[in-house]
């Protein structure tokens, strides 16, 4: 809650916008919070940007039932039948949260200093198993008495050899390297011409 | 009845159900519901009325050819004036067909239209899914009641014993709602066309709002 989810997505639209016909899903607690913010801030039009309602569970539109966002991923897909990318957010829950595969091809868990530097440490399916991990707001670690050398090994320990990445998006608003963290996703999964 | 029809009526097939609240988001704003007694109402107005117009064209709808879908999806369309509740419905329909396909392949789905009502689809799903027509239409008018009872126990913080036992002891209505809706012998002028104007308006307000929490 409040780690820099949709401010990273609007980093990520900001940054790769020019180079990926891309488009994003959000899963909102109040639907409409986060796909306003993102029109305000991603420079992204706003048929490109489609919120889905969770019925009060967040969890289930993304991991059990995932319907509503396959019908969002769908919908944009019939809009802009170019599309290279889809960034579904979902978020202000917790620890357990995970995305199905069987709607996204990777997945970024975003966390903050903020929450405590205790945090990767206590685990958790998005801490552990999350194809990128992101700790935000290290800018704000000796304001709140974080050591972000404990972060960083800590999620070192739980993720079994997978990326984390200690970012502020205060200090770098192009989040500059999870963008090519993307790039590189991308390339993997594109079959190129022979 | 086979199993095939716990799987078609079971809140966890992710047919995404889950996020439509058939109206009891918008009742509870409207302070209409607020405990149980009147969520109980609610759901016994809602079997009532819109759970047999489903029940009865879902029990329609099985072994259906193209055109009698066709005519079918027309049917559903006139027995639902919201159009905010056609939506919600054909985004459901839509969804069951989705899983559906993947559960129980059959030529049959092929011969639904694009974004079909929820109550068709579910015909089609228990067709293929080895069901009666009679199961199609117990699916639907249980449906009709056990989303709307979740969302509001989400909403309301309501005791989910409290809300269980409210559904459980629905059953002998879901099942009467269901057994009169079958037996309708290709006569379409046999569904039933019964409506509720409040949940109509409900729908109406409820998707004008940017603030909700569910689907429909």
């Amino acid at each position: 809650m409040g780690s820099g989810k949709t401010a990273l997505a609007a980093a990520l639209c900001r940054t790769l916008g020019a180079e990926y016909d891309l488009a994003v899903v959000t899963n909102d607690i109040y639907t409409t919070e986060d796909a306003d913010f993102l029109r305000r801030n991603a420079v992204l039009p706003d048929d490109r940007i489609e919120a889905v309602q969770t019925g009060c569970c967040p969890h289930t539109a993304i991991r059990d039932d995932i319907t509503a966002n396959l019908d969002a991923v769908e919908l944009l897909e019939s809009r802009h039948p170019g599309l290279e990318l889809v960034l579904v957010e979902s978020g202000g829950d917790n620890l357990t949260a995970s995305f199905s595969y069987g709607l996204v091809d990777v997945q970024v868990f975003v966390i903050d200093v903020a929450g405590g530097d205790k945090v990767p440490r206590k685990g958790g399916p998005g801490v552990t198993a999350a194809d990128l991990l992101v700790v935000n707001k290290t800018d704000l670690a000796p304001m709140v008495g974080a050591d972000l050398e404990v972060m960083r090994r800590d999620s070192a320990a739980v993720r079994n050899g997978r990326p984390t990445h200690l970012i502020s998006l205060r200090e770098d608003p192009s989040a500059a390297s999870v963008a090519e963290w993307v790039r590189e996703q991308i390339r993997a999964r594109t079959v190129q011409p022979a | 009845m086979t199993a095939a029809l716990l799987t078609l009526a079971d809140a966890r097939l992710p047919a995404g159900g889950h996020a439509h609240s058939g109206g009891v988001e918008q009742a509870i704003a409207a302070g209409i519901v607020h405990d149980p007694a009147s969520l109980g109402t609610f759901l016994r107005r809602r079997l009532a009325t819109s759970g047999a117009v489903a029940a009865g064209l879902a029990a329609a709808a099985w072994g259906a050819d193209a055109a009698g879908l066709d005519g079918l999806d027309v049917e559903a369309d006139a027995r639902t004036p919201s159009p905010a509740l056609r939506a919600s419905s054909r985004q459901q329909g839509r969804g069951l067909v989705r899983v559906g396909r993947r559960a129980w392949p059959s030529d049959t789905w092929d011969a639904l239209p694009a974004l079909p009502h929820h109550a068709i689809a579910l015909g089609v799903a228990a067709a293929a899914g080895g069901l009666a027509p009679c199961d199609a239409a117990q699916a639907a008018a249980y449906l009709s009641v056990s989303g709307p009872a979740t969302a509001a126990q989400r909403l309301l913080a309501m005791d989910p014993l409290t809300v269980a036992a409210l559904t459980a002891r629905l059953a002998p209505e879901i099942d009467r709602v269901a057994a009169s809706t079958t037996g309708q012998n290709g006569d379409v002028g046999r569904i039933p066309a019964a409506s509720d104007p409040l949940l109509d308006l409900l729908a109406e307000v409820h998707a004008a709002r940017k603030d909700r929490f569910f689907a429909s």
